[in-house]
């Protein structure tokens, strides 16, 4: 039987506040235990909490960024349950009325469709604590420095059919959050976390299969192999005559499997009520217009920029635009080259300068975008990624990778020169121009240079001239090969081939 | 000079008739005498006092400080006072030091009043007698076999007795009001948002409110304008000017139009109490007051409505009692349930846990909208009554309970019967409008007390009204034998 997989994801992305939700603590990761919790936070008799403004506004620049509703009046309410890291005993959160409902976000499938995925909600509440096991003689300790931690909670509505998809949206929403700068994604520190609700059902069945929901995702890969391996454990249990339990089910990283963690049944009863320490939260058309003011160019407005500007492809102004940094990156090498044709739709005559401009030179600026372009995709996030660096703290700056970059416009190095002068630019910190010059390593552009190389490599292989000049064509990339070993691969590839192919037939 | 009120006394330090040293003095003696037999006093904080009263006295002397500066006051023991020991009348935090002072307390200290320590109280604010406080009853001055009412029954008792010329309060369902009808003093609970909230340890974050008792209305008029006002840190403080309640006191009545509850005089009320109450309305009509009978159908609900809302709040609101962070933690857990369980269990006294088992029930899945939500609706209807009765009249008068204070032991055992005593005063609490009780008359010897409601806000009204009264009568000059 074909199965059709239905998955829902529930995202908690730890908003960027500098204190907490309720409290005035600092929210910073990593401090000693419990030096960021304040009687509010500990849940002391008397105190009350008081709801941080920031957080609102950065929840109501999510719903702006998402196309969805933002609740003029929404409720904070108490979900009630006992654990040693919740300090009140209930947890606030929003229930019945949230601050923002109905978004949609896009992604791109793999055949490179776009699929819109419905957010039914998005709300605001506080995190709980940390239990500490390790190290304190079987007993357990308490980290109360997360309790009270901002989080939005953002729900979508069960639109996708298989674990990349719920990968590409995960990753868009990790994209937007940093973009709208609500949410840092740092996910080892659990600033982005997620939750997903997963069944299967026969395809073409109208109804929904029993769900699981899984826990502990902790990075895009866990979430894919979860997902997959639990949509493989549901149709098994279908296909041996079985039926899902609902439940809840926690992702083991190491064994790459889920375990039942608690049943529908063994489910707390929350018991959420209206929490009367909090007015109903009031959002007015002023707050929202304020917040709308402060809205960044989103990642689909990017992206489709990149490539109507840049004349980038889908592909490349998808990856350049993955996040804020990286796109900011990649526009100031691209400026640093001499810029892109402007085309400002606000001044005709500017516009209509710019298109001459582009049709008189669309070789070299779109050469310039996509040679930015590849470097950004390539060179510079491998050294980043294998150096574990952030784009924001690049050894290479922009300017100084549009130095190189300038170097391979201009004929002064080849491309696979560059390369070697990347590295070393990475790892001592210099100039392009400073080790080019220090390690010889300016192309050799003077004919008369290679042409001298080039006679002295046929002069040096009769043998493979008389070969080739027999016919064996493909000896064209032996003689390449000696020149340029000749030359420590400085000689001008362009002009090295025209020399050759004159040369070789002569 | 323990008989004195505060504006008496105010005057006298400031005519330096006596210091504040002297009185706190007298007064500790009088408590250390007399609070064995009544149990009001909890905590006594006989150096702080002292300390506090020769700051106060040195202000004075510099011919500063205000009306309240070196006057000796209470605090009931559900406000958390700084480095004191704050129980809140439960096993539970019995050996609580609070780590803050509430906002109550910050604002009478900052207003130089001179704290003598805590008062009894039922344990978490639940009760109407003062039986439930786990550090046993407090007695009624008035006649020690008989309960002070609750659940601010320490303070009632302190001031009726003149331990103290003054103290805190707080009211989630009647809790000021009751136990000053059932002492014979003057007890204020103000609009709710009037007074913040912060560092008042919560029983029913919707209905409780912190006021005063005290000997006359002009005594609580001094005491409010200290404590009321916008606190940043109670979200349901409200943010508007505290009125001088002292200046408007004397204000004629000539014309206030006074609302009787039909409801309220219908079924329950002891008949001799009832003939106090009209008595007194013959005193306001005296001054050119207008009465007419007002009704309010939806206020027969508000025993049921209260018994819902209120417990379903305390069973979240006492989930941080769990033997983790603070407060009383079981001996030798087995696991962190046996930890919860017993922590619990042995902390909490019966009634106590009565109602958070209730408030689990009305909130739990499948009942919510059958009780707490159907509770919700039906306090709406009575604030919505109150609001039709505040356009026909000024202020509302009725009695404060049905009877004068009964015996210990008498209602422990049924608890409806003990939850019926609050029937008058629970309204207010649901509509969250302000009430005072003046005391009326005596019925076989023991003080019933006036209940006075007005509209929100409207305290400089309800001040007025009450002070008028008590211009014209001496009931709240009345003090129990063998307390003169």
């Amino acid at each position: 039987m074909d199965w059709e997989t239905i998955i829902g994801l529930e995202i908690h992305a730890q908003l960027a506040t500098r204190s907490k939700i309720f409290s005035g603590s600092a929210t910073a990761y990593g401090a000693a235990p419990n030096s960021q919790a304040n009687l509010v936070d500990l849940g002391y008799p008397g105190v009350l909490p008081v709801l941080n403004g920031t957080a609102v506004r950065m929840a109501v620049k999510f719903g702006l960024a998402t196309g969805a509703n933002i609740a003029r009046r929404s409720i904070f309410a108490r979900k009630n349950y006992f654990y040693p890291d919740l300090p009140k005993g209930y947890q606030i959160s929003q229930y019945e009325r949230p601050v923002v409902e109905d978004g949609t976000l896009d992604i791109v499938l793999e055949d490179g469709s776009r699929k819109t995925i419905g957010i039914t909600r998005a709300h605001l509440e506080e995190d709980a604590g940390k239990s500490l096991h390790e190290g304190l003689k079987g007993m357990s300790g308490i980290d109360l420095n997360r309790a009270g931690t901002p989080l939005l909670e953002i729900v979508s509505e069960p639109d996708m059919r298989s674990a990349k998809e719920a990968v590409a949206y995960m990753k868009k929403v990790h994209t937007l959050v940093r973009y709208l700068e609500i949410c840092d994604g740092n996910m080892q520190e659990g600033s982005f976390r997620c939750d997903a609700n997963v069944s299967v059902r026969p395809k073409g069945a109208q109804k929904l299969g029993t769900r699981a929901e899984l826990k502990n995702l902790n990075s895009f890969r866990f979430v894919e192999k979860a997902i997959n391996y639990e949509v493989e454990r549901q149709i098994g249990i279908l296909e041996g005559g079985g039926s899902v339990v609902q439940e809840t089910r926690l992702y083991d990283p190491d064994r790459n499997e889920t375990r039942s963690m608690r049943s529908k049944e063994e489910a707390n009863d929350y018991r959420y009520f209206p929490d009367p320490d909090l007015l109903p939260l009031a959002i007015d058309d002023a707050i929202i217009a304020d917040v709308r003011g402060t809205l960044p160019e989103l990642p689909d407005e990017k992206a489709a920029r990149f490539a109507s500007e840049h004349g980038l492809s889908d592909y490349d102004s998808g990856v350049l635009t993955a996040s804020r940094e990286l796109a900011d990156y990649y526009e100031s090498v691209v400026e640093a080259l001499g810029g892109e044709p402007k085309l400002a739709a606000d001044h005709p005559e500017e516009q209509l300068a710019a298109s001459k401009l582009a049709a008189d030179h669309p070789k070299e600026q779109l050469a310039a975008s996509k040679l930015a372009a590849n470097w950004v995709m390539g060179e510079l996030s491998g050294a980043l990624n294998r150096d574990g660096q952030e784009i924001a703290a690049s050894q290479i700056s922009a300017t100084a990778l549009a130095g190189l970059l300038r170097r391979i416009q201009d004929s002064t190095i080849s491309g696979k020169i560059a390369k070697e002068v990347f590295e070393a630019m990475w790892s001592d910190g210099k100039s392009a121009d400073e080790i080019i010059e220090a390690r010889g390593l300016r192309q050799i552009t003077d004919t008369g240079a290679i042409e001298r190389a080039v006679e002295a490599v046929m002069a040096a292989n009769p043998s493979q001239l008389a070969e080739y000049r027999a016919g064996k064509d493909k000896l064209f990339g032996f003689f390449v090969g000696q020149v340029m070993k000749a030359t420590h691969g400085k000689a001008n590839p362009a002009q090295l081939n025209e020399m050759l192919k004159r040369k070789l037939r002569q | 000079m323990h008989t004195l009120t505060i504006a008496e006394l105010s005057a006298g330090l400031r005519a330096r008739r006596f210091s504040s040293v002297e009185l706190t003095r007298s007064l500790l003696a009088r408590i250390a005498r007399l609070n064995d037999v009544l149990n009001a006093f909890l905590t006594v904080t006989e150096e702080a006092a002292l300390a506090a009263a020769r700051r106060a006295d040195e202000t004075l002397q510099a011919g500063r400080g205000g009306p309240l500066t070196g006057i000796p006051i209470a605090h009931k023991d559900i406000f958390c006072t700084d480095g004191i020991r704050t129980t809140c009348g439960s096993r539970i935090l019995e050996n609580f030091i609070a780590p803050y002072d509430a906002t109550v307390v910050e604002r009478l200290n900052a207003a130089g009043a001179v704290s003598l320590g805590k008062t009894n109280m039922d344990e978490f604010a639940m009760g109407s007698s003062n039986e439930t406080s786990f550090f046993g009853p407090v007695h009624n001055p008035w006649d020690v076999k008989r309960v002070p009412g609750g659940s601010s029954g320490g303070s009632a008792a302190a001031v009726a007795a003149r331990l103290v010329p003054a103290a805190t309060g707080t009211d989630t369902g009647g809790s000021i009001r009751q136990p000053a009808a059932l002492t014979g003093i003057t007890g204020l609970k103000p609009t709710y948002g009037r007074v913040s909230r912060y560092g008042m340890i919560a029983f029913a974050s919707s209905l409780d409110q912190a006021g005063v008792l005290a000997q006359s209305a002009e005594d609580a008029a001094m005491l409010l304008r200290a404590m009321a006002g916008f606190d940043p840190r109670d979200s349901t403080s409200v943010d508007q000017p505290v009125p001088d309640y002292h200046s408007g006191l004397a204000a004629p009545i000539k014309g206030l139009r006074i609302g009787l509850l039909r409801e309220f005089f219908e079924s329950g009320l002891d008949p001799e109490a009832a003939k106090r109450i009209h008595a007194a309305l013959n005193v306001f009509r005296a001054q050119g007051a207008i009465t007419t009978e007002v009704s309010l159908p939806n206020l027969p609900l508000s025993v049921p409505t209260y018994y819902v809302v209120a417990p379903a709040e305390c069973s979240s609101n006492l989930s941080r009692f769990d033997g983790v962070r603070f407060g009383y933690r079981c001996e030798n857990p087995r696991d962190l349930l046996d930890l919860y369980k017993r922590s619990r269990g042995e902390g909490f006294g019966a009634e106590v846990k009565r109602r958070i088992m209730t408030g689990t029930y009305v909130l739990s899945a499948g009942y919510y909208d059958a009780y707490y939500l159907k509770a919700q609706k039906v306090r709406q209807l009575i604030s919505d009554d109150f609001r039709r009765a505040f356009e026909q009249v000024d202020v509302v008068i009725g009695p404060t309970s049905p009877t004068p204070a009964f015996e210990i032991g008498a209602k422990m055992d049924d608890p409806i019967t003990m939850y019926l005593n609050d029937i008058y005063t629970i309204g207010a609490n649901l509509a969250g409008i302000p009430a005072i009780s003046v005391p009326c008359g005596l019925v076989s010897g023991l003080p019933v007390g006036l209940q006075i409601m007005g509209p929100v806000f409207s305290e400089a009204r309800l001040l007025n009204v009450a002070h008028r009264y008590q211009q014209e009568t001496e009931w709240h000059r009345m003090i129990p034998r063998g307390y003169e």
